[in-house]
């Protein structure tokens, strides 16, 4: 039997986190509001209506290219896509052909394996449609409040050769758009939106297959790993029987664990995109990409070799999936350092206490490691191990001591409490200090 | 000159049902209008950039606020046609794949 | 005719007191009474909205002082292309698709008009979708020639030009795509200003073509068209095409004669009148210049390419699910528009047609660019021939497409075009003669045809009715 190695692709849409959509001044934030309660003339598609650019929403899809190592084009601009849907109100959504914001770009997994970005490009999201029954009638229901919320699609290369990359990819991609802030990523808000293009080969086989299977609508990560393997093992199975593999579009079914094939609408895949003639074309001047450049934040990879240096491998992990709690370390950790309070200690109250989440702000925090770190006194053989040291350095101020000149006293208590980098009680220290000089 | 596959791929792509006398007529009617455009054949436009739109303008962009006033109200972004629940009534899509 | 032909007329007579705005209102409406029902320049008239409009201004005529600085346009009637959304007011672009179509919202042009002071008296027929030259392609029936109810009035904004040729309106808006204002202007003896593509909001006009589009507008004289220009044009924050030029004024003084416009397929009386204006010209003091746009000859085959592209996608939302017909609602003419275009767009043809045409459109716009260098302004017939019969070219879209081929290439180009009355046929139609200048200078064309109507009459000739 032959042994089949896949070949994938990846297309990720993630939705922009704008205040406003990407050609108009409706609310970009749809999750769980009233159907059609954010719309106007040009999300609605209304006769006469006419797009105008988000200049966030661009700032947003160049970062992403940045970030990714693309190309920023000199030279962009949108394009009509075509094709007649319900949710698609002009019956073409803007979106961008032939000269995209963001071309070529890279990223490289955990085991050095590297993935080639072909472009990033700007778009606008469709209305959604929900299935319905009424009067006992099947029926489609539009809400139009998604229509026109800015959307950026990443295309890759076909490069992962197992399920397990493009998992680890599809993760640190999702990572990425919220270092950068640009989006909330959520697969289950449908604000991150994934197809894989999937073929197979035989094990050491190079060049590409002649066939694609464009897999659709996955919903989360688990799905994606259950639907890319039971598409490989599917596609295995008719190569090895000397069939071949359809290219079409296919769906999974969770339930049977198995892909089905959904309708071809290969004719209709005739997009005719033409240049936007609503919208003027963009300049991106080096100057202004210098900007943007320089306004990234750290980056999930950098950011994970600077702490890779301080933390432990576990924590790092931990801390470094949610940028918020990544700030609030960093925060929190440079406090600490003038309370000689280490990283590490930070971390592993965040990591095992979560104690980021009972306090709000760094400040709070390191506050309550002081006090925690007053309560935990020093034991009594380190005490007594301070006390004889500082005893045997500072015999003057005993001798004084011992000649009556108590007030020494204050002064070699300062002292031990110094060698016990002040996690003696004081009264504990006073007393086992008094006992040693009666000696 | 157009034959009736033509016509009727285009037909599909452009969303329209048309009835055999239309196709006939149609075929007819482009294919003269199509032929019309050989002048264009003959010239040449190699070094040319293509013309989209004429202004010159670009990166024309606005900030990223919401603008309530645009906003329609629910009952006059529907009006006069079929909802249910807020959102707009179509018949049942059969095949939930065309994105 | 029973009323003032010019803002100024109407304006003084409104400082006298000779007349009111209600009262102005009254007589237009009469006037649409009296001779639509044999023209049929429009679809809806509103006339319950005008009355309203009238008393509330003639409150701030009384009340506000600086009421005609504040108000340029007070009191003045307009007629709106069924192609501009007026809110609450049925707006149909002459199709059948839209008979019950009320928009929520209005077009930019509309809104500046009406906080200027006109009155809207009623939505104009027009070709559906303004696909037409002659006027004859509404679903709600054929407009017809005031100077001759046989003949067409020229399309596609057939009854904006009729309104105002038959004082129903004294000025309209109409669309110009590819000579749809200018070319009605000529056949029906008024003036009709195409402006330069990104001067007049196109937010609120139902699309036809989007790069070349132009709103623009009919009066019976020239500093009327400037007057309305002043309230039409600038950006405003929702098209992105647009640009807020200066505007400023440059005298002319050499005006080009384009060969390729006068060339064999020219009609012989329409040669005639648009020289007689070329001698007006050098009467005053301009100088004439023969100058060259060699590639005019491919203008209709680029223009037939991009428009019907532009319109496939643009007609793509008309599916009647959220309002409007179905799509088999649509007419003959747009159905043909749509296919071509979605022929020129389709996987395997785009670059031998779209985007060869969009190349050619470089090759004409160099041309135009060139020209300029050499000359300010340049003076060409409106139309190849007189206005024709009505059904005469209905079965032959190519003849009809032809009918374009003087006015295209401004709009291809996005520089502004001003149709000029010249006079008459023999048989007693209208010509008209039309002044091109470079984008943003209509302040030239303005300049000459002002000072042509100076020279000249046959602007202040009305039909009998």
């Amino acid at each position: 039997m032959t042994s089949y190695k896949p070949v994938i692709g990846l297309e990720v849409h993630v939705e922009l986190s704008t205040n406003s959509k990407m050609f108009c001044g409706c609310p970009a934030d749809h999750f769980g509001k009233k159907p059609n309660t954010q719309v106007c003339p040009v999300c609605l598609g209304l006769p006469g209506a006419l797009p105008f650019t988000n200049h966030k929403a661009i700032e947003s899809c160049i970062k992403f290219g940045l970030a990714l190592g693309s190309r920023i084009a000199s030279f962009s601009k949108f394009d009509r896509k075509h094709y007649f849907y319900p949710d698609l109100p002009k019956a073409y959504q803007i979106s961008q052909y032939d000269l995209p914001l963001c071309e070529g770009g890279s990223w490289t997994s955990s085991a050095g394996k590297l993935v080639r970005i072909r472009r990033i490009h700007q778009e606008e999201d469709t209305g959604k449609l929900v299935h319905a029954e009424i009067d006992g009638k099947k029926v489609s229901l539009v809400d139009f409040n998604r229509s026109g919320v800015p959307l950026v699609e990443l295309v890759t290369e076909p490069d992962f050769d197992s399920v397990e990359l493009a998992d680890e990819f599809l993760r640190e991609i999702q990572m990425l758009v919220r270092y950068l802030g640009i989006s909330g990523a959520d697969m289950e808000k449908g604000s991150m939106r994934l197809e894989a293009n999937i073929s197979v080969r035989p094990e050491g086989a190079t060049e590409l297959p002649d066939y694609k299977v464009e897999l659709k609508n996955i919903n989360s990560f688990r799905f994606l790993q259950k639907a890319v393997a039971a598409e490989i093992a599917r596609q295995s199975e008719i190569l090895e029987k000397g069939e071949k593999v359809k290219q079409e579009t296919r769906g999974y079914d969770e339930e049977r664990d198995r892909t089905f094939s959904q309708r071809s609408k290969e004719e209709a895949k005739d997009y005719r995109y033409f240049p936007e003639p609503d919208i003027p074309p963009l300049e991106l001047a080096e100057t202004q990409i210098k900007q943007i450049r320089s306004s990234l934040p750290e980056l999930p990879g950098a950011k994970r070799t600077r702490l890779m240096q301080i933390l432990p491998a576990n924590y790092v992990d931990v801390l470094i999936a949610d940028p918020g709690r990544c700030e609030y370390f960093d925060k929190a950790a440079s406090l600490a350092s003038q309370h000689n309070i280490s990283p590490k200690e930070i971390a592993g109250v965040m990591v095992n206490q979560n104690l980021d989440r009972e306090f709000p702000e760094p400040v709070g925090l390191i506050k309550k490691l002081l006090e925690l770190q007053n309560v935990d006194y020093a034991s009594a053989s380190e005490i007594e191990l301070a006390i004889r040291k500082v005893v045997a350095e500072n015999q003057k101020a005993v001798t004084d001591y011992k000649s009556g000149k108590t007030q020494v006293l204050g002064f070699l208590v300062g002292q031990v409490q110094k060698e016990l980098k002040g996690r003696g009680e004081t009264k504990f220290v006073v007393s086992q200090l008094m006992q040693e000089l009666q000696h | 000159m157009l034959s009736n596959t033509d016509i009727l791929h285009l037909a599909a792509l452009a969303n329209l049902d048309l009835t055999s006398a239309e196709i006939e007529k149609l075929k007819g009617d482009l294919s003269i209008v199509i032929e019309h455009f050989a002048d264009l054949k003959n010239l040449n436009t190699d070094n040319l950039m293509p013309t989209s739109q004429t202004t010159g303008l670009i990166n024309v962009t606005r900030q990223d606020e919401v603008n309530p006033d645009s906003i329609l109200p629910v009952s006059s972004a529907t009006s006069g046609t079929d909802t249910h629940n807020d959102y707009f009534v179509v018949s049942a899509l059969l095949d939930k794949d065309a994105i | 005719m029973d009323i003032p032909l010019t803002i100024d007329e109407l304006h003084k007579g409104f400082k006298n007191k000779t007349h009111s705005i209600s009262g102005v209102i009254e007589q237009y409406l009469s006037r649409i009474e009296a001779f639509d029902k044999n023209l049929n320049a429009f679809v809806t008239v509103t006339h319950d909205y005008a009355r309203e409009r009238a008393k509330k201004l003639e409150t701030i005529l009384a009340d506000n002082p600086n009421a005609f600085e504040e108000f340029p346009l007070l009191g003045v009637t307009m007629a709106v292309k069924d192609m501009y959304l007026t809110r609450g007011v049925r707006t149909t672009a002459g199709s059948k698709v839209l008979e019950s179509f009320i928009p929520e919202y209005s077009s930019t042009a509309f809104e500046r008009l009406e906080a200027a002071g006109a009155i809207l008296v009623g939505k104009a027929n027009c070709d559906a979708w303004a696909h037409g030259s002659s006027g004859e392609n509404s679903d709600f029936g054929a407009t017809h020639n005031p100077w001759n109810l046989d003949y067409v009035p020229g399309g596609s904004s057939s009854g904006s030009a009729v309104a105002v040729s038959s004082g129903m309106s004294m000025f309209s808006m109409g669309t110009d795509t590819g000579g749809s204002i200018r070319l009605p202007a000529s056949f029906c003896n008024v003036v009709g200003l195409k402006p330069t593509y990104g001067a007049v909001s196109r937010y609120g006009v139902i699309a036809m073509a989007s790069s070349l589009d132009s709103m623009g507008h009919f009066t019976r004289s020239v500093k009327d068209s400037e007057k309305i220009f002043k309230v039409t044009r600038g950006t405003d924050g929702h098209d992105g095409t647009l640009r807020n030029a200066d505007y400023a004024h440059k005298n002319v003084k050499k005006i080009g004669l384009p060969r390729e416009y006068f060339s064999d397929g020219l009609s012989e009386e329409v040669r005639e009148k648009t020289m007689a204006a070329v001698d007006v010209y050098k009467k005053a003091g301009y100088e004439i210049v023969d100058v060259s746009i060699p590639s005019t000859k491919y203008a209709i085959s680029i223009y037939y390419i991009v428009m019907p592209a532009e319109v496939s996608s643009n007609l793509g939302r008309y599916d009647g699910i959220r309002y409007g017909n179905k799509r088999d609602s649509f007419g003959a003419e747009a159905k043909r528009r749509i296919m071509l275009g979605t022929h020129v767009l389709s996987s395997g043809y785009y670059d031998a047609y779209y985007n060869k045409a969009m190349k050619a459109r470089t090759l004409l716009r160099n041309d135009f660019d060139k020209v300029f260098t050499e000359v300010d302004a340049l003076i060409a017939p409106a139309s190849p021939t007189l206005p024709f019969k009505l059904g005469e070219k209905m079965d032959n879209p190519l003849e009809m497409y032809l009918a374009d081929i003087f006015t295209v290439s401004a709009n291809l180009v996005g520089i502004p075009g001003i149709s000029i009355p010249a006079g008459f046929s023999d048989s007693g139609l209208p010509i008209g003669f039309q002044l091109f200048a470079p984008r943003f200078m209509e302040s030239s064309l303005f300049e000459l045809g002002n000072s042509y109507q100076s020279m000249t009459d046959f602007h202040l000739k009305t039909p009998s009715l």
